[in-house]
Formats: C-alpha cells, sequence, structure tokens
C-alpha cells in the first residue's frame, strides 16, 4: 500500500490578498500589482533585494513561497531537501510581452537584460532555490487549467522514491494585472491534510 | 558633467530597480559592482545596452566595462569621451 502524504500548509496571493493557511496576513485591493505585491513584501518584512530586480511572475512565485517557508521555520542559510513542482497557464506570457516591445522595432532595438532573463516560467524556481539553498528536483509544466490530480501524482512520486523529504508545490500564474494567482502548498509526511485531489481543489479555490 | 552624473545615478536607480536607495546616497567615487553598491552581471550588460541606446557607444568588448563601471566618474569619463548622441 502506498504511503499517504499530507499538506502541511499552504499560500495564496491573488486579487490583492495574501493568506497563509486561510489567514488573511496583507490585503489592498485598490493598489496596481507593483505595489501591491512591494507593500506585502514590506507587511511580511521580507529582506531580499534582488526581489524588487525580479519579474511579476517570479515576485509572486517568490513572496508566496517565502510566507510559506518561513512559517515553516525553514532556515535560509541551511541547505534544504524541498522540491518544487509548479505550474500555470500563462508560463512567461508577461515578461515575454515586454521583451517583445524592446524588440518589435528594428529601428530601436535595444532588447533589455533583466527584462530577457525571466522570459522562461522556471526562472522563479530559480529565485527561490537561491534564497533557501534547495539543489533539489524541480519542474514547472503548463497546463490549461489548474492541475490537482498531476500536482498530487508528481509530489507522491518524489518523496516515495525519496527525491526528496518535502515537496513545494502549487499554481503560480501572472498574465496581467488583473489576472493573476499563486496557491502554493508544502507536502510532507506530516500535516493536517491529506493530499488528495478533492483536498488541493478544495484549497485552490478557497 | 555634473548633469551627466546626475543623469547615470537617475538611471541606475531606476533601470536597475535598486530600492530605498536615492541619488545622494551614490557618491560619485563608489564602487558600483561588489561591495560597493552591489550591481550584479546583468545590471552590467544593462549597463551596456544603455551606453549603446542613450549614448550611441557600443562596446565591441564587454571585459571593458569593468574598468569603465568602475564608478559614476569612470563611466562619465567614458561617455564624454566616446558619446556619439547628444
Amino acid at each position: 500500500m502506498s504511503q499517504a502524504y499530507k499538506i502541511k500548509s499552504y499560500c495564496h496571493i491573488e486579487e490583492g490578498g495574501l493568506s497563509l493557511n486561510g489567514q488573511v496576513l496583507y490585503a489592498d485591493t485598490s493598489k496596481p500589482f507593483a505595489e501591491f505585491i512591494k507593500a506585502a513584501y514590506k507587511a511580511e518584512n521580507t529582506k531580499y533585494s534582488k526581489f524588487f530586480k525580479m519579474d511579476n511572475l517570479s515576485k509572486l512565485a517568490f513572496l508566496a513561497a517565502d510566507v510559506l517557508l518561513k512559517n515553516e521555520k525553514i532556515n535560509p542559510e541551511e541547505a534544504q531537501d524541498i522540491a518544487i513542482v509548479f505550474s500555470n497557464k500563462s508560463s512567461s506570457l508577461n515578461t515575454d510581452r515586454k521583451h517583445q516591445n524592446t524588440i518589435e522595432d528594428s529601428s530601436n532595438y535595444f532588447p533589455s537584460p533583466a527584462i530577457f532573463v525571466y522570459t522562461l516560467p522556471n526562472i522563479c524556481i530559480g529565485e527561490i532555490s537561491i534564497k533557501y539553498k534547495l539543489n533539489s528536483e524541480n519542474s514547472f509544466f503548463i497546463f490549461e487549467r489548474f492541475n490537482a490530480n498531476h500536482l498530487k501524482t508528481y509530489s507522491d512520486i518524489l518523496l516515495s522514491k525519496n527525491k526528496a523529504k518535502e515537496v513545494l508545490c502549487g499554481w503560480v500564474d501572472f498574465d496581467d494585472e488583473g489576472h493573476y494567482k499563486a496557491f502554493l502548498y508544502l507536502v510532507a509526511l506530516e500535516g493536517d491534510i491529506d493530499n488528495n485531489e478533492q483536498e488541493i481543489n478544495k484549497l485552490y479555490n478557497i | 558633467m555634473d548633469a551627466l552624473k546626475q543623469e547615470l545615478k537617475e538611471f541606475i536607480i531606476e533601470q536597475l530597480n535598486l530600492e530605498d536607495i536615492n541619488v545622494e546616497d551614490i557618491g560619485n567615487d563608489d564602487a558600483l559592482f561588489g561591495d560597493g553598491l552591489g550591481l550584479d552581471s546583468i545590471d552590467a550588460l544593462e549597463l551596456i545596452v544603455m551606453l549603446d541606446k542613450n549614448y550611441g557607444i557600443k562596446l565591441t568588448d564587454p571585459k571593458q566595462g569593468r574598468a569603465i563601471f568602475e564608478s559614476i566618474n569612470t563611466m562619465a569619463d567614458y561617455i564624454t569621451a566616446h558619446r556619439t548622441t547628444n
């Protein structure tokens, strides 16, 4: 019989709100995303100057992961055995569009290196891995819609094959100002919520 | 020259997304990389693009950047001597 894994904790960032395990930590629906995420970062006392150089998708993923991992008392100074399995619909489209704007006019062709480096969705995994010294397995999948079954299956395999002790899973999507969402959760041997499709979908839709 | 140095500081803060740093915080001789302002390799590439876009200066050898981008003073000196646009 296969081991039943658990969800230890989860974090949401969407529509101007940041919550951890269902508890609102910061909310301001009046601000555009750039101001909201900066204010949420400061409210959470997240000291990481490279945050301000990240693209919107990485800011979204990084802050959600940081809030969740800090709550788990993860020490960023020690190497961690936590795998990452992320997914979304828009890939890095928001940044891809910005890059396109810098190269579409051949008479004004100045691609920005700082924008170009974020034209892949899995760069956000790198940002989290650098901060938390994660040298573990990681994957980023593109789906038409949230796919709880895939995340459950993939995290179960990683844990049962001893590829990692815990798996940071979820959905982090940034299309434009009005369409963004991060839902990350940590899967491990112990926790209060079953790591099954029904529970994952329930948490996603909170 | 002072106007150029002011312009460079404003560009660096704005375009390189330096949070909580003001123009007054950057000395003309302060190191921009390493223990100074803490700029990184992507910032260096961004500065190379800025030289081309704003001042018409094309660096053919990126290694030149090490000396040019040492400080605001070295950048301003190089731009003044090599700029092809006003």
